[in-house]
């Protein structure tokens, strides 16, 4: 445990729980704005949770624990990946927590728990979208795993850490193949676990089109803004990841307030670069059949398989 | 032509007509205090030709031999008479309710006279009766009839095994309005207010086909350039309610931005509207013997408009993901589209002609009829109708300015109120497809109005269009066809 580590642990959790809604928020702007509206304003996010935040917690007849505790695990696990994954600084607080596995398994773990959650409510509705849900999942988590191992391979270690500061230690591996190959992988997966078109339509009000939406239907007030907030923040943590495993540059590798301090704006300007350029794309996107969807990710693990033959061919 | 006739002859002359190319546009019943009277309606086009049957039923046991064998659309009129009027069809074989709300009191018919002051809501009338899909892995997905969006209410009930839709019904009717009822004892001229609300977005449509209805009944003669001002602003209606449907659809696989614009033209258009007639939707500019507008529509405006449009319509086309979305989904074949008695572009999209403007004309020398250029009854073809529709009235409506050369409208001569007993009918194309009005007046006060919107038609299209296609693409399916809830529902 180092010092670094342990001010990543302080530093991180807060900026993604305070931004991952800023994110959301600049993302809808960014669009609205694209498509000629005024839009609600950045903060409108924000507004909305401490409005949820203050409702009394309601839950269906005949939903269990399951359905309960589902946001709780969905937030906990999200909570605990900006904790230790390297996002503001390369040393983490529980390095073998900051391993690829655990923190692929704790995202799917979220995912599952609110797939349950859906299936608990009995509706047709949350049915539905779970089964959508963990259809999407079951494609996306491969993809996930080959793609960062292809950039792990050649550190010899699948620590994201030990990634990351490999990735600074030698730039020129940024445009390797197996960097692009498995950025392009990892930005499919992204958009697919995300919800966002084109596989998933976050602003649509037609229930029976949903995937994410449909699952989460039957919350309301306070365990709906856990469940926003939770959605919110794995967005920020996948483009996180993303921006610091290819475009490594700015994070802290040492323990001191003006490299935090950059770290920090670093990831801000990264991540809402990428926001704002996922969102302009999305403008110019539409949703895809729901059966085309896996093609795309057959597509996308095709390339993580191929980023990682490139890393032992070209290594 | 009238033909009084016993319920025994109808099957014979129902089937001879049939025979001829005439379909069945309008079936009603009619309470006439000592008997019931039952009034088909068929209609075959180029040339015009209307047929009326009537048949005098006994108001102690009024029976009528059904229809429902020779004509789908005749078996759904037969159940609307049933529930309203208490005219029971003999040998149809779906005898269930249609029309009558499910808290009804069984046996209580609202259309009839003596009928009295709505009852309290009961006990339902027994269950409703969905028609259960059973196999492995086979669930049901009830939908509605309150939905998330701005839309009226209408159950939804999918059997779907895995994301494909094996069966589908509709649950409509939720929210009878009274609306023939409330036409009894108006005067000739002021059913019209009624008659443009009975579907918020069909309201020159419903309007004029009420008019056309006084009109033919009271032998009135309307002007020619007061037809041409009903025709432009039957073609405005058209327009603005196309383009919005070109957005929805885009906007339904998420390419919002079209949506966005198309919502911005429509804006266009509805100022455009109230610049015409004072009114956004297009209201108080028809009424009984002509046709009057505040100024006539700036062509200029509507060329740039159908550019606009025009460039939508490439766009969404020209994007690979939306083409694939509406290629190919939810078709509605030319014989289902047929044999289901469709109407509009829903029609005219699966290859049919339908087209009151060219069958029923009231203004002759339109243009000719258009040959769309994809009709295989799928998504796409209904997408590629409207707006193939939309370039053609806008050139319909530039072509009327010129001939109206600034003259605002026309009405018929203050006509001198005939007297006695008399009926005439109303055949309009309303943009959503022919909406047919059947007025009976007695000393210049209205008896009986009967109205028939082609949603009445269309709605049992959709789930015939839904069968294997799968739930996700529903919104998209539905949109394609966007029925009016209560044009449907009166």
């Amino acid at each position: 445990m180092t010092a670094l580590g342990l001010a990543g642990a302080v530093v991180q959790p807060v900026l993604i729980v305070a931004g991952a809604p800023v994110l959301v928020g600049v993302m809808r702007q960014v669009r609205a704005r694209l498509e000629g509206r005024a839009g609600p304003g950045i903060r409108q996010p924000w507004r909305d949770l401490r409005k949820l935040f203050g409702k009394e917690r309601i839950a269906p007849r005949g939903t269990s624990e399951v359905f309960r505790v589902a946001p709780l695990v969905l937030v906990a696990t999200t909570l605990v990946i900006t904790v230790v994954a390297p996002f503001v600084t390369v040393a983490s607080v529980l390095n073998p927590v900051a391993d690829l596995f655990v923190v692929v398994a704790l995202l799917a773990v979220g995912a599952v728990a609110l797939a349950l959650a859906g299936l608990d409510t009995g509706t047709a509705f949350g049915g539905m979208g779970a089964s959508r849900e963990v259809t999407i999942l079951a494609l996306v988590e491969p993809t996930l795993l080959v793609a960062i191992l292809a950039l792990s391979a050649r550190v010899g270690s699948t620590n994201l850490g030990d990634v990351v500061s490999s990735m600074v230690r030698e730039p020129s591996r940024v445009i390797s193949p197996v960097s692009l190959l498995a950025a392009v992988a990892l930005v499919i997966a992204t958009v697919a676990e995300n919800g966002r078109i084109p596989v998933d339509n976050p602003s649509t009000h037609l229930e029976l089109t949903m995937v994410h939406e449909a699952m989460v239907l039957e919350y309301a007030g306070p365990d709906l803004a856990l469940v926003e907030l939770a959605s919110a923040m794995r967005l920020s943590v996948f483009l996180g990841l993303l921006a610091n495993l290819f475009v490594p540059w700015g994070i802290a590798t040492t323990a001191t307030p003006a490299a935090l301090l950059a770290g920090v704006l670093a990831l801000v300007l990264k991540v809402g670069v990428l926001g704002a350029a996922l969102a302009a794309a999305e403008v110019f996107l539409a949703k895809l059949r729901l059966f085309r969807v896996p093609e795309l990710l057959a597509g996308s693990f095709l390339l993580s398989l191929l980023a990682v033959a490139a890393s032992y061919f070209l290594a | 032509m009238t033909r009084m006739i016993t319920p025994d002859e109808l099957p014979v002359q129902a089937e001879s007509l049939l025979g001829q190319g005439f379909r069945l546009a309008l079936a009603a019943g009619h309470d006439d205090g000592d008997r019931l009277r039952a009034v088909y309606l068929f209609t075959a086009p180029s040339p015009d030709r209307r047929v009326e049957l009537h048949v005098p039923l006994d108001l102690a046991a009024p029976c009528v031999p059904s229809l429902a064998h020779l004509s789908f659309p005749a078996g759904r009129f037969e159940r609307e008479m049933h529930d309203l009027f208490g005219i029971v069809p003999t040998g149809h074989p779906l005898p269930q309710r249609l029309v009558r709300h499910f808290h009804w009191p069984a046996g209580w018919h609202p259309m009839r006279r003596d009928v009295g002051a709505p009852p309290e809501f009961g006990d339902v009338d027994g269950p409703f009766p969905f028609r259960t899909v059973e196999g492995p892995g086979v669930y049901e997905i009830p939908v509605g009839p309150v939905h998330a969006g701005m839309i009226g209410p209408g159950h939804f009930r999918f059997s779907v095994v895995g994301e494909t839709v094996l069966n589908l019904k509709a649950r409509l009717w939720f929210v009878h309005r009274g609306l023939e009822k409330l036409f009894q004892g108006r005067s000739s001229e002021s059913g019209i207010e009624l008659a443009e609300r009975v579907s918020g977005d069909t309201s020159v449509g419903h309007a004029l086909a009420h008019c056309l209805a006084v009109e033919d009944a009271l032998g009135i003669a309307v002007p020619p350039d007061a037809q041409r001002v009903r025709a432009i602003l039957l073609e405005l209606e058209r327009v603005y309610n196309h383009i919005a449907d070109i957005g929805a659809l885009c906007n339904d696989v998420a390419y919002g931005i079209l949506n966005s614009h198309a919502q911005r033209v429509r804006e266009n258009l509805l100022r455009l509207n109230d610049s015409v007639t004072g009114h956004r939707l297009l209201r108080g500019a028809v009424h009984v013997g002509g046709a009057a507008l505040t100024s006539l529509p700036d062509t200029d405006r509507l060329a740039a408009i159908g550019a606009d449009v025009a460039e939508i319509v490439a766009l969404a086309l020209g994007n690979s993901v939306v083409a694939d979305r509406f290629t190919g989904t939810a078709v509605l074949s030319h014989d289902q589209a047929a044999d289901l008695g469709t109407l509009g572009y829903v029609a005219r999209a699966s290859g049919l002609t339908v087209d009151a403007r060219h069958d029923h004309p009231f203004l002759p020398g339109q243009h000719p009829r258009r040959e769309h250029s994809r009709t295989t009854g799928d998504v796409l073809s209904r997408f590629l109708v409207r707006a193939e529709e939309i370039a053609d009235s806008i050139a319909l409506v530039t072509d009327l300015v010129t001939t109206l050369d600034d003259r605002l409208g026309a009405s018929a001569e203050d006509p001198v109120a005939p007297s006695g007993t008399r009926s005439g009918v109303g055949i309009v194309e309303g943009w959503r497809g022919t909406v047919v009005h059947r007025a009976e007046l007695a000393d210049g006060r209205l008896t009986r109005v009967k109205i028939v919107d082609p949603s009445f038609f269309n709605w049992p299209a959709l789930p015939v269009a839904m069968t294997d296609t799968i739930v996700p693409d529903f919104p998209l399916a539905n949109k394609s066809f966007n029925l009016s809830y209560a044009g449907n529902d009166l």
